[in-house]
């Protein structure tokens, strides 16, 4: 059974916007997009491991701060002429609350 | 020798008359020009698109100030003709001043009707003729409220469709049955009233006004049936007089206009009459393409060519309001030996009619579908016999012989001499030749070679299918580069329909430029929400999504995800006070990098993000404030010790670069906004390679501007001279306005003023003094709300989610 923990409030993320999360295996961003929906991601730049939560929303991808790159926030690639992708992590509301699958953040202590 | 040509009155037919003139006989004549507007030739027949926002005033100026300057023409602004004194050939204008002519031009225009009812005279009942009543107009619309505009005719109706763009509530009173009575028969007419009702606009026809109501300002309008509207503003746009009291002084032959030969010389033959004042072959004409072909054989006369003659022509009729396609031309009314050709679609809203009299087209009414207008109006003016074509001939050129129906066919099918630009008589040939011979690629090329699309530019699409022909691929029509790939407007066009729509949040701006992404991208919304919080300083709420990660955390962001701090050091000037703060807070929080910048800062490097508010707390604590190192905005004010210490100083450099910081400091920029003050020429602060530099000397300050020591390396250009320390800073300040208010976003102060050009900013900032101050004005109303420390907002807790994780997850939780 997959498990899922609770990682704050659906109102602790501004919309077009992002808040990160600390784990033991790394930051991991997620982020409101302006129609509503939630997304999570690994917080590096596949470039030059950027900080993508402190980057610009747009649509469903984040603008990475440091060089532009442009980040699908539903499959974690790279836009445009861009190659790279970072790991996309499962993740879903419950009523108010924002939750992500335990497995993916826990899977590189397990391995 | 040269002859003295004197002008009254300097509209548009005079200004087309003149360019003709210095063509034909360049330094033939001493002109003089007295125009009782105090403004230059502008084009009159864009006032509505002003009205409506479309365009601004500078874009519709025909003949700037170099223009005269450059061709030696005289031109007294505001001043009106007195009299004429033609024993002694001289005229005498209020201002007093007395100008001899050899010969004389009359070209007073017109002046509008006002309907002889009570209360026309009350505040808030406008003609609608110049800018003047434009801008009443636009100050009307800015208190928002109901306007009646009198006459649906050509300039009412684009009246009341720029007022209501404007946000006005609008009622249009017609007199006659039907709208545009002169160029549309009743049933287009009817289409017209209806696409106006669709847009929210009232219309009432067979409307008589009894009165104008109010007792100091106008308050409504009663009809004749006893029917009251309210209304703050009342626009008449019931016709326009040939203006000929000042011929009529004079002595000279006056009807309905002044009474000229088909010269233009009227019953004096060393006066002339030319445009809406003239009446030639009993006719007074009040479109442009007539009178600039008066303008045309005037001036082949005036140059010693007395060949042409001024010859009656139908002109055609198009409505300028934006998205509705309308066309008329020539006679359409129906007669026993007229036939007609009507061609209707209702569910397009389209309605075509062709007015024949033997087999021939004498007249052209075409609704929602305009294209084919010129092409009937080239087989009106050739009188070709349509019989052969008369089953298709409604559908247009291109179903003519069958061919396809490509755009371009109609086009490519127009014969040479077909005319595209009916207010400039430009045909296509010449336009093609001018494509080929001079190698033009863009509209603007066409439009500076032929005059084609010049004027009222609703033929703006023709040309661009001649450009398209001519060129092929290799014609770009998109040469304005669009702000990013989710608009197709550039950054101008959208800076002013923010301004022209009124448009106050970055949703609105998306919503009414039609953008093509649903919410923009790291491109656009960054500039969007610069050109907003620029232009609406006390309404838009900044919208820190939309802004760099720098200026949302108020620190530059480094390449490991740290951030450095700089904090404000007015002028460069610092204490053992602040730096005792400064050297406290770096070991405190364990700073790992301490750096003197290269505008007088001291800069803190490799500060956690969860750091930073406690950073700025214990900083604050010593009167720091956010120096905005990061901010597309004021940065540094670099100064030298100036007079205070330097025994070569000319004046208080420092000081006045620790005013021009304290002034300024919170203000947002199109890009970033370095100074610098140095105190004598020596300029050891390196203001000529600044944004805005001063350099202090003897006399007051040297103001220099749009240098640049960053990617490109240019010295600055010289903006000129203030005596006093308080000019200096309105110069700077000013300065600063205009380019915050017409840069582009990330596009530095120096490459602005590549584009805008040197000699206009100085004529902005430093001769035409109420507007610099209005500049300086709008600068200080929006510091009102920018002077806000960011650092000690932070500290208080605003924004707090942006430095602190969501969620910690820790090792027990995560493991499986």
């Amino acid at each position: 059974m997959s498990i899922w923990i609770d990682i704050g409030a659906l109102d602790d993320l501004p919309l077009r916007g992002s808040r990160c999360v600390q784990t033991p295996t790394g930051k991991i961003g997620v982020f409101r997009t302006a129609d509503d929906r939630i997304f999570a991601i690994r917080n590096e730049c596949p470039h030059k491991g950027g900080p993508l939560t402190e980057g610009i929303v747009h649509g469903h991808s984040v603008t990475c701060p440091l060089h532009n790159w442009v980040i699908s926030l539903e499959t974690g690639a790279a836009q445009g002429a861009d190659e790279g992708a970072v790991e996309t992590i499962p993740v879903r509301v419950e009523g108010t609350r924002v939750l992500l699958l335990r497995s993916a953040i826990g899977a590189r202590v397990a391995a | 020798m040269t002859e003295r040509l004197v002008i009254i009155g300097n509209g548009m037919a005079p200004g087309r008359m003149l360019e003709h003139l210095i063509e034909a006989a360049p330094g033939a004549h001493d002109v003089t020009i007295f125009n009782a507007e105090p403004r230059v030739n502008y084009d009159r027949i864009m006032l509505s698109p002003v009205l409506s926002g479309e365009k601004t005033y500078d874009d519709i100026v025909i003949h700037d100030d170099a223009w005269y300057a450059a061709h030696g023409i005289t031109l007294h602004r505001g001043h009106r003709i007195t009299g004429i004194d033609r024993d002694a050939r001289t005229v005498t204008s209020d201002g007093g001043i007395t100008a001899a002519y050899d010969r004389l031009v009359i070209a007073t225009g017109s002046n509008p009707f006002m309907i002889p009812v009570p209360g026309k005279d009350l505040a808030g009942v406008l003609a609608y003729r110049d800018l003047d009543d434009v801008e009443k107009m636009l100050d009307a619309t800015e208190r928002g409220g109901r306007a009646v505009v009198i006459g649906g005719g050509l300039l009412g109706l684009e009246a009341a469709a720029g007022l209501k763009a404007r946000g006005m509530e609008v009622t249009v009173l017609h007199v006659m049955p039907t709208l545009m009575e002169r160029q549309l028969d009743p049933a287009a007419g009817y289409l017209l009233e209806k696409e106006l009702k669709r847009r929210g606009i009232h219309v009432i026809t067979k409307a008589n006004t009894k009165a104008i109501l109010g007792t100091d300002r106008v308050q409504g309008v009663e009809l004749a049936d006893g029917t009251q509207i309210p209304a703050s503003l009342v626009v008449m746009a019931v016709g326009i007089r040939p203006n000929v009291q000042i011929a009529k002084n004079a002595g000279l032959e006056v009807a309905r206009g002044i009474v000229t030969t088909d010269t233009m010389a009227t019953s004096d033959p060393a006066v002339f009459a030319l445009g809406e004042c003239a009446e030639v072959g009993g006719q007074v004409y009040g479109l442009v393409a007539p009178l600039y072909e008066q303008a045309r054989v005037l001036a082949a006369h005036l140059a010693g060519d007395t060949t042409p003659r001024f010859v009656h022509q139908d002109t055609p009729t198009k409505l300028k309001v934006t998205g509705i396609d309308l066309y008329s031309l020539g006679d359409f009314a129906e007669g026993d030996d007229r036939e007609e050709i009507v061609l209707r679609d209702a569910s397009a809203g389209v309605y075509k009619r062709i007015v024949l009299k033997d087999n021939r087209i004498v007249g052209t009414v075409l609704y929602g579908e305009t294209a084919d207008g010129a092409w009937f109006n080239d087989l009106k003016k050739k009188a070709t016999d349509v019989s052969d074509m008369r089953d298709t001939l409604i559908f247009g050129q291109a179903f003519q012989g069958g061919a396809p129906a490509d755009p371009l066919a109609a086009v490519a099918a127009l014969s040479d001499d077909a005319e595209i630009c009916g207010c400039n008589g430009v045909c296509k040939g010449r336009i093609t030749g001018a494509i080929r011979a001079k190698g033009l690629t863009d509209l603007d090329g066409v439009r500076a070679h032929t005059k084609a699309s010049a004027s009222c530019g609703t033929c703006t699409g023709l040309v661009e299918k001649l450009l398209k022909l001519e060129l092929g691929d290799r014609y770009n029509p998109a040469t304005v580069q669009p702000m990013c790939p989710c608009t197709t407007h550039g950054h101008d066009e959208v800076r002013r329909l923010i301004r022209a729509k009124g448009l106050k949040t970055i949703p609105a701006v998306m919503q009414e430029l039609e953008w093509q992404t649903s919410c923009g991208c790291a491109k656009c919304r960054p500039a969007l929400n610069y050109y907003l919080v620029c232009d609406w300083p006390a309404d838009y709420a900044d919208d820190y999504q939309s802004r760099f990660v720098n200026e949302r955390v108020h620190a530059n962001i480094q390449k490991d995800g740290t951030y450095s701090v700089v904090p404000r050091m007015w002028g460069g000037m610092t204490s053992s006070h602040e730096l005792r703060a400064i050297a406290d807070v770096v070991d405190k929080f364990d700073i790992p990098a301490v750096k003197v910048t290269g505008g007088q800062r001291i800069d803190m490097l490799g500060i956690r993000k969860e750091d930073l508010p406690a950073v700025w707390a214990d900083l604050g604590k010593a009167g720091f404030v956010s120096g905005q190192a990061y901010a597309k905005g004021l940065r540094t004010v670099k100064t030298c010790v100036g007079s205070t210490w330097c025994r070569f100083g000319t004046q208080d450099s420092t000081g006045l670069g620790i005013r021009l910081e304290k002034f300024m400091w919170g203000s947002w920029t199109p890009a970033k906004l370095k100074l610098a003050v140095s105190g004598c020429p020596r300029n050891c602060a390196e203001a000529t390679c600044k944004d805005i530099g001063v350099i202090c000397v003897d006399s007051g300050y040297e103001i220099h501007f749009a240098g640049a020591a960053g990617l490109d390396i240019k010295g600055t250009e010289v903006l000129g001279h203030a005596s006093t320390e308080d000019e200096a800073l309105e110069i700077v300040v000013a300065l600063t306005q205009m380019y915050r208010e017409q840069g582009r976003y990330l596009e530095r102060i120096y490459k602005w003023t590549k584009r805008i050009g040197v000699p206009e900013i100085r004529r902005q900032i430093m001769d035409d003094l109420p507007r610099r101050k209005s500049y300086f004005d709008r600068f200080v109303f929006s510091q009102k709300f920018a002077q806000v420390d960011p650092w000690s907002e932070r500290v208080s807790g605003k924004d707090k989610h942006e430095f602190k994780p969501m969620a910690v997850v820790g090792y027990q939780e995560a493991a499986e």
